[in-house]
C-alpha cells in the first residue's frame, strides 16, 4: 500500500486452506496445492512466485472458480467478495469469468483463437455478459489499445492473431481481460514468452494500467526480478505449500526463508573464471562465413529465407563461446549447421583442422563423436521408452563398441559425471524431473567422448535454482574433460557465468564478439548494452529508472 | 483471395487433373487385362477363333491398345463416349439414362447424412462424455463396423419380407406417384444414409475434440463463454478443415456404397449399368463408368482441399 496511492485496502479475496487434487491417467491422486492460505487486498498486486510444479498456476486459476481437466478442489475456500467461489455452480462461475475476475494468459499467441480477428475476441467478454453493446465495447477496446500503446490501436484488432508480434498480443490480452473492468485480474507468467527486449515494453505497458486503474491483481511468475517491479506483495511458493510472504521489499531485500535465499542467489553475477588458466591450442571449431536458411534454393545459390548470413567465430579448445540473440537471430539455425543437421548453402565448417562436409549423412564416425549436440528440451529428446541405461549405451556402443559389463561401467561412470546415482539406469525419463532429465541428455553428449558440446538454450526450459546447478557442473566437466562449448542461449547472464567469449547476433548476423568480462566496457555495440540494461533487476525501482534510447529500442525490439 | 491462395488452388486443380490421366490409363489398361473381350461376349463360348478375330476386326480391337486408348481418351475430351456393342447403343445415351437415377440417389443421402452426421458430432463434442455422447459414439462404431450389403439384405429381410412394409426392389416406374416413389427410396438411402453418416460422425467429434483442448479454447471458457459458444464460437472454425475433409471421404465411400445398393435393391443407376457392363464384357460402357466414379471422388477430395485452403485465416 505504501507503493502506490491506492483507494480501500480491505480484503477482495480470501483463500482458505484451499487443497486440490490431481488424478493422473493411472489412477493415483496427487495433491497440488497442501491447504493455502492468504488474503488479496483491493487495490494491491499480490504476486505468487515459485518454479514449475509449485502450485502457482492453479491458485491463479482457483480465483476464476476452475480447475483443470483432471483436478478438482478437495478442501477449503476461495471467498471472493465473500462468496466461496468453490461452491458455485458452473452458470454461476460462468457470470465471475471475465466479469468480475478475468485472466490474462501465459502465451497470448496460442490463448488468441487463430481463426478470428482480434477485436471479436477482446469484445467477446461485453457480449457475453451483455456489459456493453458492440459499438461501445469497440470505442472501449480502442481506448485500451491506446492506453498499452499499441501501434495503430483504431486498425490492430481488425488483424488475425498470427499478424501482429507476440509483444503486441500480450498486450491485446491484457485489453481483452480489462475490457469487462474486472474487480481482480490474474496475470498467468504474461511474459515468461518474449524477449527481454519485448518485456520491458509489456511490463511498462503492464504496470502503467494498474497503476492508472488502482487494479488488483494477482501476478503468477518464476521471475522475481519481474514480479519485484510490479508487486506490492510476493508469496513464495514450493509444492503446493506456501514458503514465505511478505512485501516486496522484504522478500528481496531480506529473504527469512532458505527456500527464498536460494532463489536470490540464483540472481547474484557469476563471472566465469578467466580463461587464461586453461590451456589452449588454437581452434577447435571454425566456421566461416556460412549462409543458411529455409526453403528452396533461389538462383544465386542462397535459400529463400537466410536464417544465418555469413557468420564466423572460431572455438578455442578447452574455451566456451556463447551465442547471444533473441527469438528469431539465427543462434539455433548456426548450431544446427555446425552439426549438420541443416547442411550450409556456403562457407566453412572446420573441425581440429579438418574441413567438415555440409551435411551430417556424409561425415565420418570419428567427426560425428567429436562433435555432440544437446538440445533444448530433454523431454522430447530422449526417447520415452528407453531406460536411462540404453540411452546412454547407446552411444557407447556405436561410437567405442562397447558392449556388457564394460557399457555398464561406462554408463555408471557417466552417471557419476553428471551427478546422479547409477541406479537410476534402471528408470525411464519420466520418472525423472526436468533437471535430472538435462543431466542424462548431457551425459548421452559425453558418451561419445566429443570434444565439442553443441549447446542449445540447454537450460531456458528449467527452473533457476536447477538451470543454476546444470551451469556448474557444465564448468566442472569443462575442467574435467577440457571440454569446448558453443553455448547457445537467449539469456546474457547465462552466457557471461559460463563463457570465456560472447557473441552477439542479430536479424542472422554477427553484431559483435567479445570477452565474457567485458559485456559492460563502453565500446560493445549498443544492441548488446540493450540486451544487457534490459534484463530485470531484483531492484523494486528498476523499471521505473530504466533509461533507454527509443530509436535503439525501436530499431531492435521486436514489440 | 490473394495471390498465394489462388496458386495453391491452381496446384490442387493440377493435381486433380494429373490423378484423372493417371486413372484413365489405369482403368483402361486394367481392363485390357480382364480374360475375354466384347467379340468372345458378343459370339457366346463355342464360337471359333476365326469368327472371333473377324468381328474383332470389324470393331477394331485388333488395332495396338495404345491406339485405342488415345482414341478413347480423345473422345471422351471431345463428348464422346464410345459405343456399346452390346447393347448395340452410344454408352453416352445410356449413362444418360441412368446417371440422373444415381445423383438423385447420392443427393437425397447427402441432404440426410451432412446435417445429421455433423449435428450429432458436434452435440456429441458438446456433451463430451454425457450419456448421450456413448450412445452415439457406441451406435456410430457398430455401424460402420457393419458392411453396407448386411445392412440392405437385414433391412430387405426385415422391412420387405417380415414385415411387408416396402417393395425389396426399387425400380421406380415413369408413371409413379410420389407415394410409391418415397416408397422405394426409403431402404436405399437409409443403408447408404447408416453406411456414411458413422465415420462422418465420429470424424466430427474427434476434430472438435482436439480443438476444446487448445488454450484459446480454455481462454473463451475464463471469459465466462458457455460451453455452446466454446464449441461453436471457437473450436468449429478451426475445424472447418478436417471435418470438410471427414464429409468427402464419407461422399466417397458412398459411390462405392451406390454400387452395393444399386445392385441388391436392382435400383436402375449407373453402378448397376456398370456391374452389369462387367459380367458382359461391355469394355466401353465400364471404362466410362469408372472414369465417370473417379471423377466424382476427384471433384469431392479437390472441393474438400480448397474449402480448406479457403478457411485458413493464415491464408487469408
Amino acid at each position: 500500500m505504501t507503493k502506490y496511492p491506492k483507494t480501500a485496502g480491505e480484503t477482495l479475496v480470501s483463500i482458505e486452506d484451499l487443497r486440490v487434487t490431481a488424478t493422473t491417467d493411472s489412477g493415483r491422486t496427487i495433491e497440488i496445492l497442501k491447504g493455502v492460505s492468504f488474503d488479496v487486498r483491493r487495490g494491491e498486486v499480490l504476486a505468487l512466485i515459485g518454479e514449475s510444479g509449485s502450485g502457482k498456476t492453479t491458485i491463479a486459476l482457483s480465483l476464476l472458480a476452475y480447475a483443470r481437466a483432471g483436478c478438482h478442489f478437495s478442501g477449503g475456500h476461495v471467498l471472493f467478495d465473500g462468496v466461496d467461489l468453490i461452491t458455485l455452480d458452473e452458470g454461476a462461475r460462468r457470470k465471475l469469468r471475465g466479469n468480475k475476475v478475468s485472466y490474462v494468459p501465459q502465451s497470448a499467441a496460442a490463448s488468441f483463437n487463430p481463426s478470428k480477428k482480434i477485436m471479436d475476441q477482446v469484445v467477446e467478454v461485453a457480449e457475453i455478459h451483455g456489459i456493453l453493446d458492440k459499438a461501445s465495447a469497440r470505442d472501449k477496446a480502442i481506448g485500451l489499445f491506446r492506453s498499452l500503446s499499441l501501434p495503430s490501436p483504431e486498425t490492430i484488432g481488425d488483424r488475425y492473431p498470427h499478424q501482429v508480434s507476440g509483444g503486441q498480443l500480450q498486450r491485446l490480452a491484457a485489453a481483452m481481460a480489462l475490457l469487462g473492468d474486472p474487480e481482480l485480474v490474474v496475470f498467468d507468467e504474461p511474459t515468461t514468452a518474449l524477449d527481454v527486449t519485448t518485456q520491458i515494453e509489456v511490463l511498462r505497458a503492464f504496470k502503467s494500467a494498474i497503476l492508472d486503474r488502482g487494479m488488483t491483481g494477482v501476478y503468477v511468475s518464476h521471475d522475481l526480478a519481474v514480479v519485484a517491479q510490479i508487486s506490492d506483495r510476493i508469496i513464495v511458493l514450493k509444492d503446493g505449500e506456501i514458503q514465505e510472504a511478505g512485501k516486496t521489499e522484504q522478500i528481496v531485500g531480506a529473504p527469512a526463508h532458505p527456500y527464498t535465499q536460494a532463489l536470490i542467489s540464483a540472481f547474484e553475477p557469476v563471472e566465469a573464471e578467466a580463461a587464461g588458466s586453461r590451456l589452449t591450442k588454437g581452434a577447435v571449431l571454425e566456421m566461416r562465413d556460412v549462409v543458411a536458411g529455409y526453403g528452396n534454393m533461389k538462383s544465386d545459390g542462397k535459400p529463400h529465407i537466410i536464417a544465418v548470413d555469413g557468420v564466423s567465430f572460431a572455438l578455442q579448445r578447452g574455451h566456451s563461446l556463447g551465442v547471444i540473440g533473441e527469438s528469431g537471430c539465427g543462434k539455433s539455425t548456426l548450431l544446427r549447421v555446425a552439426a549438420g543437421l541443416l547442411p550450409a548453402a556456403s562457407g566453412a565448417c572446420v573441425l581440429d583442422g579438418k574441413d567438415l562436409r555440409p551435411q551430417v549423412s556424409a561425415r565420418s564416425k570419428d567427426e560425428l563423436r567429436k562433435m555432440q549436440i544437446v538440445f533444448q528440451l530433454a523431454d522430447t529428446a530422449l526417447n520415452p521408452a528407453q531406460t536411462v541405461g540404453n540411452i546412454i549405451g547407446r552411444p557407447l556402443t556405436f561410437y567405442h563398441g562397447m558392449k556388457g559389463e564394460t557399457r555398464d561401467k561406462q554408463v555408471i561412470e557417466l552417471l557419476d559425471m553428471v551427478r546422479m546415482p547409477a541406479q537410476f539406469r534402471h528408470r525411464l525419463p519420466r520418472e525423472l524431473s526436468g533437471g535430472q532429465r538435462q543431466r542424462i541428455n548431457l551425459a548421452r553428449a559425453l558418451a561419445a567422448k566429443p570434444d565439442v558440446l553443441l549447446c542449445d538454450e540447454i537450460t531456458s526450459a528449467l527452473d533457476t535454482v536447477v538451470a543454476a546447478k546444470v551451469l556448474e557442473l557444465l564448468k566442472e566437466l569443462q575442467r574435467e574433460l577440457h571440454l569446448s562449448y558453443l553455448f547457445v542461449s537467449h539469456d546474457i547472464h547465462t552466457v557471461r557465468s559460463l563463457c570465456d567469449e560472447v557473441m552477439v547476433m542479430f536479424g542472422g548476423k554477427k553484431l559483435e564478439t567479445f570477452a565474457a568480462a567485458d559485456l559492460h566496457a563502453e565500446a560493445r555495440h549498443p544492441y548488446t548494452k540493450l540486451l544487457a540494461s534490459s534484463l530485470p533487476t531484483l531492484d523494486p525501482g528498476w523499471l521505473d529508472n530504466l533509461k533507454q534510447d527509443p530509436e535503439l529500442v525501436r530499431k531492435f525490439a521486436h514489440a | 483471395m490473394n495471390k498465394r491462395i489462388l496458386e495453391m488452388i491452381g496446384g490442387r486443380l493440377a493435381v486433380a487433373i494429373l490423378s484423372l490421366f493417371l486413372v484413365s490409363l489405369a482403368v483402361f489398361f486394367i481392363t485390357e487385362l480382364l480374360p475375354g473381350d466384347t467379340a468372345q461376349e458378343l459370339l457366346g463360348q463355342a464360337v471359333t477363333t476365326e469368327a472371333a478375330s473377324q468381328l474383332r476386326e470389324t470393331l477394331g480391337l485388333d488395332r495396338p491398345a495404345i491406339l485405342r486408348y488415345f482414341e478413347w481418351i480423345f473422345g471422351l475430351l471431345t463428348g464422346d463416349l464410345g459405343y456399346s456393342h452390346v447393347s448395340d447403343r452410344p454408352v453416352a445415351s445410356l449413362v444418360a439414362e441412368r446417371l440422373p437415377n444415381s445423383l438423385t440417389l447420392a443427393a437425397v443421402t447427402m441432404a440426410i447424412t451432412i446435417p445429421l452426421a455433423l449435428s450429432l458430432g458436434i452435440f456429441a463434442a458438446i456433451w463430451k462424455g454425457s450419456i448421450f455422447d456413448r450412445a452415439i459414439s457406441s451406435v456410430a462404431i457398430m455401424l460402420v463396423s457393419f458392411p453396407e450389403f448386411m445392412i440392405a439384405t437385414l433391412l430387405v429381410m426385415w422391412l420387405s419380407v417380415y414385415l411387408q412394409w416396402l417393395p425389396a426392389l426399387s425400380f421406380i416406374p415413369t408413371t409413379a406417384d410420389l407415394h410409391t416413389v418415397v416408397l422405394a427410396y426409403i431402404m436405399p438411402v437409409s443403408v447408404l444414409v447408416f453406411g456414411s453418416c458413422s465415420q462422418m460422425i465420429r470424424l466430427s467429434r474427434a476434430a472438435i475434440a482436439d480443438a476444446m483442448v487448445t488454450p484459446y479454447v480454455e481462454m473463451a471458457m475464463l471469459k465466462g463463454a458457455s460451453r455452446s459458444r466454446m464449441v461453436l464460437g471457437h473450436a468449429l472454425p478451426n475445424s472447418v478443415a478436417p471435418i470438410v475433409n471427414s464429409v468427402a471421404l464419407s461422399m466417397s465411400g458412398l459411390l462405392g456404397g451406390v454400387i452395393i445398393v444399386e445392385t441388391v435393391f436392382n435400383y436402375p443407376g449407373l453402378a448397376k449399368l456398370m456391374v452389369d457392363g462387367v459380367s458382359t464384357r461391355d469394355m466401353p460402357l465400364i471404362q466410362t463408368c469408372s472414369m465417370i466414379f473417379c471423377g466424382f471422388y476427384l471433384v469431392l477430395i479437390t472441393a474438400a482441399d480448397i474449402i480448406a485452403i479457403l478457411s485458413n485465416p493464415r491464408l487469408r
